[in-house]
């Protein structure tokens, strides 16, 4: 269960490794969730950080430094920290202090207990007052109505899907609302989304029209990759929302290099205010592969600005994120790599939002990436073919209970940011716009013939040139679909 | 007599030289006038429009030292134009272009293992680091299914990367993303972002460096929808190529030869780009058309020395374009030859060879006199002992007996 009044995550300064006998306990410890020491010394995670080695713009005065500082690995005693078993989340706060961004880490800042505990003792003061000034008003609704699209949307797509009038792969997101919409609502327009097949509500936080993904999961022209791309496939130049992979881990290198894009612009391009942000969302199951260790530690090396977001819903098809990992928890890999690793309730929209706000901004500095790890939970099955069968009824009761959507409108209610009515107001207008999205959808034409040879290559000369020693796509036939390539 | 041949090659050549893109040049017979106002005041080369008709080369490597002209490649008949040339190896072409380009846009950017301070493992990339910086020549770690992912996400997002691979083999472990992400986002996104990356490195088979270090990778990817693929074989093509598909906005994936970095030549002083969906005329001929690519290249033109003096008579062409396929050109020959044999380094199943013979059984089948005959590497993994690996690739000698089997 959540504690109340636990203080929102916050990034800190290098502070103590926990020792390696420590932070790795033995397996049979790690699922016994009654276990404290070591999680909570995990609060103490070291940030290695790198000499900035970009040399901008060809200046080859700095001879090659090198790339990494020695870690600074302290042995502490676990019996520091005093343990609550209801903090079984392995939370990793340390000592808020305003992170400033320096490139050395020389000096190591210590987490010592006394601090940590009179930090705790304060904790239940600071939140209620911090959570007060956490949002206002416009920005609740916003939220609200958000999470609102994402779900009605998804619910919309089970039913259309049912209604055969989708097909192949769907995955739906029920229940991460507050993932997509803590993080990508803080997003400017220029900063990058990248996300894996389950991107929908992606798409839509990060301002894709319904009618265009709709329209794309119907497979109609209008959609938003004219009906190319597919469920797996969203993309949007406009919105700067580089996909949609089918693969898992397919799209951390992309955003890694929209990352380097932005660290590229304002270094060799010179463009000083250019400072966009990416975020790559990926799950449990990515977590294991390898391209997510490369990227992280190419991230941390040139300090790309980027956000890696786990979301963590536990489940990877029907493989449970226990049984397939070895060290279960994601956020401690961030440190190994050089950046802070971050645990938080992805069940929770404030939460998620604050630290999305620290990590975002910390990228935005330049300081470098962070890896957040947001523990959530899909309402539904992997996608609309899976019977899913083999998670426990119970955990999934559990978690509905935490349905991120209840969770927001009590706080608004409660906080009083807000009335019944016009939460009631904006769950009709969510529903008049899904309609409307669908009406679009069904309305619109599906693609013709004439589309099928069109952006294989932007250059479409790359087909080559035919046997009449013209190039093939001057063919007329070309633009029909017909020619013969 | 040689001269003659040249001059009809020349000729029938400049019919594609509308396609080369050349600064204030179309095709020759049209800049006739131009060309010789442009440089009246140099000096005119024998007012011939022939190529320089240079010896063969019978080694295809060129030992370092050794100052054999490299090729015998067809330059277009208005070569005579780049009257200030300067020689470089091959690996300095590829330099050449690449700065060239790096110079112009400064979007272009350079990534891969060993490229920056150490100057690249084939030395191409020797120098830019410090010319533009560590972040425009970027050292990566050991991670090329990532950093090859980066290039992408970096072109989708504005820049234009030149992805190397530290040797041809190692991509394969960037199969995911060229494939999957290279080759189609632009189609699954509808057209909304392109992906203008170069992928290079150098490939085939060496002189023993083992199974895993000799691959032709040509064959894997020639299947992905949504690249192109093209091989140089000497500095001149080396350079345009590299430029050529710097500037494109497809992926392109350029194919070079480990052993073909070595070579000399004299390549223009001016800029100039080459097409990257042609196909190159080496030798013009009228008996037997031989379509190669990359080091066979040499072997085939070792094999017409021999030929020739046996009275033979090929027409050899360098497809330089792996996909697509330069149909034109190659079509051309095939009308007039009615014989084709293709020489490559690629394994027999599913190479280059096999879709080469499959296109042209299609389209020019009623041309040709005699089957397609196709000379591939054996499928085996290149062993490592010299003799073994000698076998394994094609050698001029047995492209003459094909050439004298095809033309009975």
């Amino acid at each position: 269960m959540i504690k109340p009044g636990q203080p929102p995550q916050c990034f800190s300064r290098p502070s103590v490794l926990s020792s390696l006998s420590l932070s790795n306990p033995p397996p049979s410890q790690k699922k016994d969730k009654k276990k404290m020491s070591s999680p909570i010394l995990s609060g103490a995670k070291i940030l290695q950080t790198l000499p900035i080695n970009s040399n901008a713009g060809g200046s080859a005065s700095d001879p090659p430094k090198p790339l990494s500082d020695p870690l600074l690995l302290l042995k502490s005693k676990s019996s520091l920290f005093r343990s609550s078993p209801k903090l079984r989340r392995f939370s990793s706060y340390s000592p808020c202090r305003s992170f400033s961004s320096s490139s050395s880490s020389s000096s190591a800042v210590f987490a010592v207990s006394s601090d940590v505990v009179k930090e705790e003792k304060k904790k239940p003061k600071l939140s209620t007052s911090v959570s007060d000034l956490l949002i206002t008003k416009e920005e609740a609704l916003e939220l609200y109505e958000d999470m609102v699209l994402g779900r009605a949307f998804e619910d919309m797509c089970a039913q259309m899907y049912y209604r055969g009038k989708m097909f192949g792969f769907v995955h739906l997101y029920n229940g991460q609302e507050a993932v997509s919409t803590g993080f990508i609502k803080l997003l400017k327009k220029e900063d990058c989304v990248v996300s894996t097949y389950r991107d929908h509500v992606h798409a839509l936080s990060k301002g894709v029209p319904a009618r265009a993904v709709i329209s794309e999961l119907f497979g109609k022209t209008t959609g938003c990759c004219r009906g190319q791309g597919g469920s797996m496939h969203m993309f949007s130049s406009d919105h700067n929302l580089l996909g949609g992979f089918a693969f898992i881990g397919e799209g951390i290198p992309v955003a890694t290099g929209a990352a380097f894009t932005s660290k590229y612009r304002r270094e060799v391009l010179k463009k000083a205010d250019y400072n966009s942000v990416t975020l790559a969302f990926f799950g449990d199951g990515t977590c294991n592969n390898g391209q997510f260790f490369e990227c992280l530690n190419m991230a941390a090396l040139w300090k790309l600005p980027i956000v890696f977001v786990v979301e963590n819903n536990l489940w990877a098809i029907g493989m449970s994120h226990l049984r397939a990992t070895s060290d279960p928890e994601i956020w401690k890999k961030g440190p190994a790599f050089g950046m802070p690793g971050v645990h938080v309730d992805g069940m929770d929209v404030l939460k998620v939002r604050e630290v999305a706000r620290e990590a975002i901004s910390r990228a935005r500095r330049g300081d470098g990436p962070t890896l957040v790890e947001c523990e959530t939970y899909r309402f539904r099955g992997h996608s609309l073919a899976d019977p899913d069968e083999l998670r426990d009824p119970a955990e999934k009761a559990r978690y509905a209970a935490r349905d991120p959507i209840t969770a927001l409108k009590k706080y608004i209610l409660d906080k009083k940011l807000g009335t019944e009515a016009e939460l009631k107001a904006i769950e009709k207008r969510i529903d008049e716009v899904v309609e409307d999205a669908v009406e679009f959808a069904d309305e619109s034409p599906l693609p013709p013939r004439s589309q099928l040879l069109e952006n294989v290559f932007a250059d479409p000369k790359g087909f080559g040139i035919g046997p009449d020693g013209k190039y093939r796509c001057e063919d007329p036939k070309f633009t029909e679909g017909t020619a013969h390539v | 007599m040689a001269a003659t041949i040249q001059g009809i090659g020349a000729t029938a050549y400049s019919v594609n030289s509308d396609r080369f893109q050349l600064p204030s040049l179309r095709s020759f017979s049209e800049s006739k006038g131009r060309f010789f106002a442009l440089r009246s005041e140099g000096k005119v080369i024998g007012g011939s429009r022939g190529r320089n008709v240079s010896p063969l080369v019978t080694n295809a490597v060129a030992a370092k030292g050794e100052s054999a002209t490299a090729s015998t490649s067809a330059k277009p008949g208005f070569n005579v134009l780049f009257l200030l040339r300067h020689e470089v190896l091959l690996f300095e072409a590829l330099r050449e272009g690449l700065d060239e380009e790096m110079m112009r846009d400064p979007s272009v950017c350079v990534m891969g293992e060993d490229v920056g301070h150490y100057g690249g493992s084939y030395k191409v990339t020797k120098g830019l680091a410090e010319k533009y910086g560590d972040l425009r020549v970027l050292d990566t770690p050991i991670a090329e299914n990532s950093f090859t992912g980066m290039g992408i996400g970096a072109a989708m997002t504005g820049l234009r990367p030149v992805i190397e691979g530290m040797n041809m083999g190692f991509l394969l472990l960037a199969f995911n993303q060229i494939s999957n992400n290279c080759g189609m986002l632009h189609y699954t996104s509808g057209g909304q972002f392109k992906i203008p990356v170069v992928i290079r490195g150098p490939g085939g088979v060496g002189r023993q460096l083992g199974a895993e270090h000799s691959q032709r990778l040509e064959s894997y990817f020639q299947s992905i929808p949504g690249i192109q693929m093209v091989a140089c074989s000497t500095p001149y093509n080396a350079k345009g190529l590299m430029k050529a598909a710097i500037r494109c906005e497809n992926p392109v994936i350029l194919f070079e030869h480990v052993l073909l970095y070595n070579l000399k030549e004299r390549i223009p002083d001016e800029e100039y780009v080459l097409s990257l969906e042609e196909a190159e005329m080496v030798r013009p001929g009228e008996h037997v058309t031989i379509l190669t690519y990359s080091r066979m290249r040499y072997h085939v033109m070792q094999a017409a020395k021999t030929l020739v003096n046996k009275g033979y008579d090929p027409e050899v062409i360098d497809i330089r374009s792996l996909k697509p396929f330069d149909l034109y050109t190659i079509g051309n020959s095939v009308k007039k030859t009615h014989r084709v044999l293709i020489v490559e380094e690629c394994m027999r199943t599913g190479g280059i060879g096999a879709s080469l013979t499959a296109a042209i059984t299609e389209n020019f089948h009623d041309y040709l006199d005699a089957p397609i005959v196709c000379l591939s590497s054996q499928d085996v993994p290149t062993p490592y002992a010299g003799t073994l690996e000698e076998w394994t690739v094609v050698q001029p000698a047995q492209i003459v007996t094909a050439v004298e089997q095809l033309c009975k």
